[in-house]
Order: structure tokens, then C-alpha cells, then sequence
């Protein structure tokens, strides 16, 4: 049966927004404002003012990452472990803030943080001293954090739930203690989930900018201002296509990492 | 053989409120190969759980050598089990699954090598030590379950329906198998299956369980020729089991004849079940036995003919090597020592099991 005919709404989906994008921005990365070939805007990259940026992205994303993993693993071992139901509280309350639009959730916590926000208000009224939260780094990674979580959660939720009790149960059986069992059983057999829940966290961390403005104010750029504001602001969209291909290398980078540990696709959760 | 190695003393187990297992006690010798047999559900595994460790009984205690192991982690027990669905390591080739326990132990890694060398010859699979587990048949498997289990030495290996997934002519060749490496290795077996054939040729002692309850512990010659309950003589092969009244010590009267019988202390005019197996029921020429009967179904079966034969109103389940056509007229003669009486369901457990059937 040919049902190929199905996947034409799809392809022309695809076509107008995917693949038409990505061309015009892989031309306008090449080209200079007289649509001469140029490596101008990609190599712009290198100038300090972007290097800065690119490093903070990358740090501040890899932190991310990380604090998702070490808060998402044991989260979803807990979830593994009890049945869904007695722990559907625990899953309301992750899956809950998800219904809400990204940009709210980001400015709740912009109301939370403030100079005269929400916590500061709570400390005053304690007596202590305010802290200053909003527009530093760890704001912009608490967003990360706060956003990107579930990713982390539900494909490393997929891969334990698959794991047969009785293959943990054979490895105790053979005299390997909890710790064990979970070093050499549990941790490598979730690899595929762990792996596709640092891509899914780690590169809209990256290329995030709505995060960064929203919670790192003006004064901390990451690659993703940088870019944005060279399409809004400065309408250059030459240079902001060159930096945007430059990301695109980590992006890829990183999903090919992803896909060598996840290779039968087992960690896709959604 | 006569010591015991394992005690299971007063056994209960409940999930949400149901009972699964009920007050179940039973001992294994060292070096038995013992049997749990029963229907599905019946709460073997259950019992090889609580064994192994992965399950905590509500009451009762595990006794391992005179030892009380009930709170015993599985890691800590003397034994290894061989899983109902394999549980292979499949992160890791044959021979990393082999070598885990010993590993663990912190064996030298010449010992190891030795022992993976060893274990796969031992299952007919050497050379397949670099392969992965999915790269294996069911059947292949299996045996690599049974060699990663057999290399720590335990003392006593537990095996949940272990030849449960593989056809019938690998599965006959996996019981000689095992007995075989039984044999050689000197551990206590204990051994779950539903399969009664399986249980009657390879068990040294078979326990015959249901709903929780364990019917009848006995050789596999005595559960099957002096089966103890209604639900025993049913589940292990084919039987007539006939309402009858005991007259007196050694004469029975079954369907309305008089049948001499070897057992005795009953009773005089004593409502019993007799149990006859199919293949003890002798068929005669008209007037020379001690029934009229006549033929009504006839098949073949290979080894013999089964025959059912209508008497006194009573299907008669009969396996003979002599063929009978349907409407044959034909008398029934049964030996005495071929008639087992067993006494009619009185406490509530064995009227739950005869409600059962
Ligand atoms: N973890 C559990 N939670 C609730 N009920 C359970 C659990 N484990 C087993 N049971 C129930 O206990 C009963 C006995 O189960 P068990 O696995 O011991 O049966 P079994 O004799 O091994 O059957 P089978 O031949 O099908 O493997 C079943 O009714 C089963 O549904
Ligand atoms: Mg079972």
C-alpha cells in the first residue's frame, strides 16, 4: 500500500517553515549587505564581545544542565518507584507550571526576584537584609532550571520505566549491593535517557534569549541577545545569521553526542 | 539427603487484602531437587520470591541452615535464582553477564576467565562469550541465565519456569540438561513450573499448590499414583474421579458395583472419591469385568488409544494400547491396587479447591 500521499501536508509544513527558513538564513550568513559571498559574519564570531558571549551561553547552560540532571534523575526514580497514581501530586506539580505559556512563567519569576519583588518583600518583612537576585547569572540559570526540568525528567521517566524489575533483582540476586546495582545496572541502562535529556535541556539553554532578557536584564548578553538584538535592533541580519550558523555547530554538536549514547532512540520521550 | 537445608516456616503473604499464600510451611534437603507445581497464580513465585529475598513475608520465617535469613537482603543469601523471563544484562555481552556475580565478589580475573570458559562449555554455548544478549534465542538465553546463576556456586539454585518460553523439543532437551548439570554440580534445586509432566520427570519430591495452599508434598510416584485430594488427582494427568461409598474395609462400591480395593480404615458406608488413572482402567469382553459398558469416543495418541466408555452413567476416561471401535460393548475391570479412595472434602480449604475445579 503506498500511503505516502499522507506525509504531504507534513512535507509542505516542513518546506515553508523549516527548510526555507534555514536556507535564507544560511544565505544571508554568507553574503555581506551587497549579496556578495562573504566569511565575514561567521568568523565575526571570534571578536571578543561574542566570544564573552558564546563562553557564558555555554557556561551558564552547561550549569543548567547539570543541576537538571542531578534534581531530574533521583525525581524520576521516585516516580519509577512508587506507582504513578499515589505520586500523581509530584507529577501535577511538574506538569502543571508546563501549561502555562514560557514567557509568564518567566516573568512570574521576574516578579519573584525583584529589587522589590515578591522575596525581597518576604525578607523585609523579616528583618533581614534584601538580597540581590534579579539580573545576575544565577537568575538566568534558575530560569533555565525552572523551564527546562521536565525535559530532563520525562525521558530519563521513559528509560527506568522500561528497566525489568528483574533484571535489578538479578544483579542483587549476583551479590551486588543498592549502590552497585545502580553503578553498573540502573545508571548505563538509563544512558539513552540521560543523554536525550542533555540535548533537549542543553539547547534551548544555549539559544535561549527570552530567559536571559527577562531575568539577566541588559546586563548580561548571551549568544542569543547577541543574535536577536543584530535582527531587532541593529537590522543586521547578515551578521545575526553568521553567529546564528555558528550556534547551529554546537547545536548539532551536541545532538550527535546525544544520538551515539541514545542510538535505538529509547530516551525520545515526547 | 536428609538434612535440611531450608526451612519455610509458617509462611503468609497478602497483596491489597488477598491472600496469596496462607500458612504455607515446607522444608528442602540439601541436594533435593524439589518441585512447586501448581496453576497459574497459584503463588509460586510468590514462594521463590520470599526465598530469594525480593519479597518479605507478612508471618513466618526463612530458616537457610539453621539460620534465620528472613530479613536477609538477596545479596547476602547463600543462593542465586535463574528468573521467569531471563533478566539478562543486555548493557553487557555473555560473558560481562557471567562474570557479574564473581566480579562483584572480587575474583581474580584469571578465576573469572576460567569459570566463563567453564560455565559456557557446561551449557553447550562456548564461544559466545562476546556476543550480546539480544544476539541470542530464547532458548540460548535461558541457558546463559542458568550458567551466570551456576558460576557463584550457590548452594541452591532457585529456577521460576526456566524452559517456560521454549518449544517442546528444546524444552525435553533443557530438563535432561539440567538434571544433568544437577547431577555434576551437587546443589539443591528448587524448581516452579505448571507443567506436571515436567514436574513428574525431573523432581526428586513435587509440592502440588493451590490458591496458596500446598495440596500434597510426595515423590513424583506418589503424587501421581496415591494423589491425596480431588484437586491433586486432577492436576496431575488424567483421572476419573467418582463419587463412591466405602462398604467396608477393601470393597468399594462405585456406580452402583462392587469393586475390591486395598484400603482400609474408612469406615463402613463412608461417602469417598475414588481416583482411577485412565490407563488402569482394563477393558474386557462383555460379563468378564465388573461393569457393562460401551464405547462412545476413540482416538489416537501416538503411544495409545483414548477411549471414553459409558457406564452406569459415568465417562470412563480409558488409555489402552488395544483399540476398541465406538459402540464396542465392553465390561471395565480395575485391580484393587489401581483404586486410590481419598476422603471427601471436609475442612474449608479443600471445599474451596473442589468449588474450584
Ligand atoms: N506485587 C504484587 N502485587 C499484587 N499482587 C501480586 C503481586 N505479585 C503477585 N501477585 C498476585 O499473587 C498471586 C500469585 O502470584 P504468583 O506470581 O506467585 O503466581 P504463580 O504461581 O507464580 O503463577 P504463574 O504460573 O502465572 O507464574 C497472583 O494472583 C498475583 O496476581
Ligand atoms: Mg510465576
Amino acid at each position: 500500500m503506498n500511503k505516502k500521499w499522507l506525509a504531504t501536508p507534513y512535507l509542505f509544513w516542513a518546506v515553508a517553515f523549516i527548510v526555507i527558513p534555514l536556507l535564507m538564513v544560511v544565505y544571508y550568513g554568507m553574503t555581506d549587505k551587497t549579496g556578495a559571498f562573504t566569511w565575514e559574519n561567521v568568523i565575526a564570531i571570534t571578536s571578543p564581545e561574542h566570544v564573552k558571549a558564546l563562553m557564558l551561553s555555554l557556561l551558564l547552560s552547561l550549569i543548567s544542565t547539570i543541576i537538571c540532571l542531578l534534581l531530574a534523575y533521583p525525581l524520576a526514580m521516585i516516580l519509577v518507584a512508587k506507582h504513578a497514581s499515589k505520586t500523581s501530586f509530584i507529577v501535577m506539580l511538574f506538569i502543571l507550571p508546563m501549561w502555562m505559556n514560557f514567557l509568564l512563567r518567566t516573568l512570574a519569576w521576574q516578579t519573584l526576584l525583584e529589587k522589590n519583588g515578591v522575596l525581597n518583600g518576604i525578607l523585609s518583612f523579616l528583618h533581614l537584609p534584601a538580597l540581590n537576585l534579579i539580573n545576575t547569572p544565577g537568575a538566568i540559570i534558575l530560569g533555565m532550571v525552572y523551564n527546562f526540568l521536565p525535559f530532563m525528567v520525562l525521558p530519563i521517566y521513559n528509560v527506568l520505566a522500561k528497566i525489568d524489575i528483574n533484571v535489578i533483582n538479578a544483579a542483587r540476586d549476583l551479590g551486588a549491593n543498592g549502590i552497585q546495582t545502580f553503578l553498573k545496572i540502573t545508571l548505563p541502562l538509563s544512558f539513552p535517557g540521560i543523554a536525550s535529556g542533555i540535548t533537549m535541556v542543553f539547547v534551548p539553554a544555549l539559544t535561549t534569549f527570552v530567559i536571559s532578557t527577562l531575568l539577566g536584564g541588559s546586563k548580561i548578553l548571551l549568544i542569543g541577545n547577541v543574535i536577536e538584538q543584530e535582527f531587532t535592533t541593529a537590522s543586521n541580519w547578515h551578521l545575526g545569521s553568521g553567529l546564528s550558523l555558528v550556534l547551529m555547530i554546537f547545536v548539532l554538536l551536541s545532538m550527535v553526542i546525544s544520538s551515539f549514547f541514545d542510538k535505538d532512540g529509547e530516551g525520545a520521550a515526547l | 539427603m536428609n538434612n535440611k537445608l531450608i526451612d519455610l516456616q509458617h509462611i503468609s503473604k497478602s497483596y491489597d487484602g488477598s491472600i496469596i499464600l496462607d500458612d504455607l510451611s515446607l522444608y528442602i534437603r540439601e541436594n533435593e531437587f524439589l518441585t512447586l507445581l501448581g496453576p497459574s497464580g497459584c503463588g509460586k513465585t510468590t514462594t521463590l520470591r520470599i526465598l530469594g529475598g525480593f519479597e518479605s513475608p507478612d508471618q513466618g520465617r526463612v530458616i537457610f541452615g539453621g539460620e534465620d535469613i528472613t530479613k536477609l537482603p538477596p545479596n547476602k543469601r547463600q543462593l542465586n535464582t535463574v528468573f521467569q523471563k531471563y533478566a539478562l544484562f543486555t548493557h553487557m555481552t555473555i560473558a560481562e553477564n557471567i562474570a557479574f556475580g564473581l566480579k562483584i565478589k572480587n575474583k581474580s580475573k584469571a578465576y573469572i576467565d576460567d569459570k566463563i570458559k567453564y560455565a559456557l562449555k557446561l551449557v553447550n554455548l562456548d564461544g559466545y562469550g562476546n556476543r550480546m544478549p539480544d544476539s541470542l534465542s530464547g532458548g540460548q538465553q535461558q541457558r546463559i541465565a542458568i550458567a551466570r546463576a551456576i558460576v557463584n556456586e550457590p548452594k541452591v539454585l532457585l529456577l521460576d519456569e526456566p524452559l517456560g518460553a521454549l518449544d517442546l523439543k528444546l524444552r525435553q532437551d533443557m530438563q535432561y540438561e539440567l538434571i544433568r548439570l544437577k547431577n555434576e554440580l551437587g546443589i539443591t534445586f528448587i524448581y516452579v513450573t505448571h507443567d506436571q509432566e515436567e514436574a513428574l520427570t525431573m523432581s526428586d519430591t513435587i509440592v502440588v499448590m493451590n490458591q496458596g495452599y500446598i495440596q500434597q508434598i510426595g515423590t513424583p510416584e506418589r503424587i501421581y499414583n496415591e494423589p491425596e485430594n480431588a484437586f491433586v488427582a486432577d492436576f496431575i494427568g488424567d483421572s476419573n474421579i467418582i463419587d463412591s461409598i466405602m462398604l467396608h474395609d477393601e470393597l468399594v462400591e462405585i456406580l452402583g458395583a462392587k469393586f475390591a480395593c486395598v484400603d482400609k480404615g474408612f469406615g463402613n458406608n463412608k461417602p469417598v472419591d475414588v481416583v482411577i488413572r485412565p490407563e488402569d482402567v482394563e477393558l474386557r469382553e462383555p460379563g468378564k469385568g465388573s461393569m457393562e459398558g460401551v464405547v462412545t469416543h476413540l482416538i489416537f495418541k501416538g503411544v495409545h488409544y483414548e477411549m471414553e466408555v459409558m457406564a452406569n452413567g459415568f465417562e470412563w476416561l480409558v488409555h489402552s494400547t488395544a483399540m476398541f471401535p465406538v459402540g464396542t460393548k465392553v465390561s471395565i475391570h480395575v485391580d484393587p491396587y489401581n483404586i486410590q479412595i481419598m476422603n471427601k472434602p471436609v475442612s474449608e480449604d479443600e471445599e474451596a479447591v473442589a468449588i474450584n475445579e
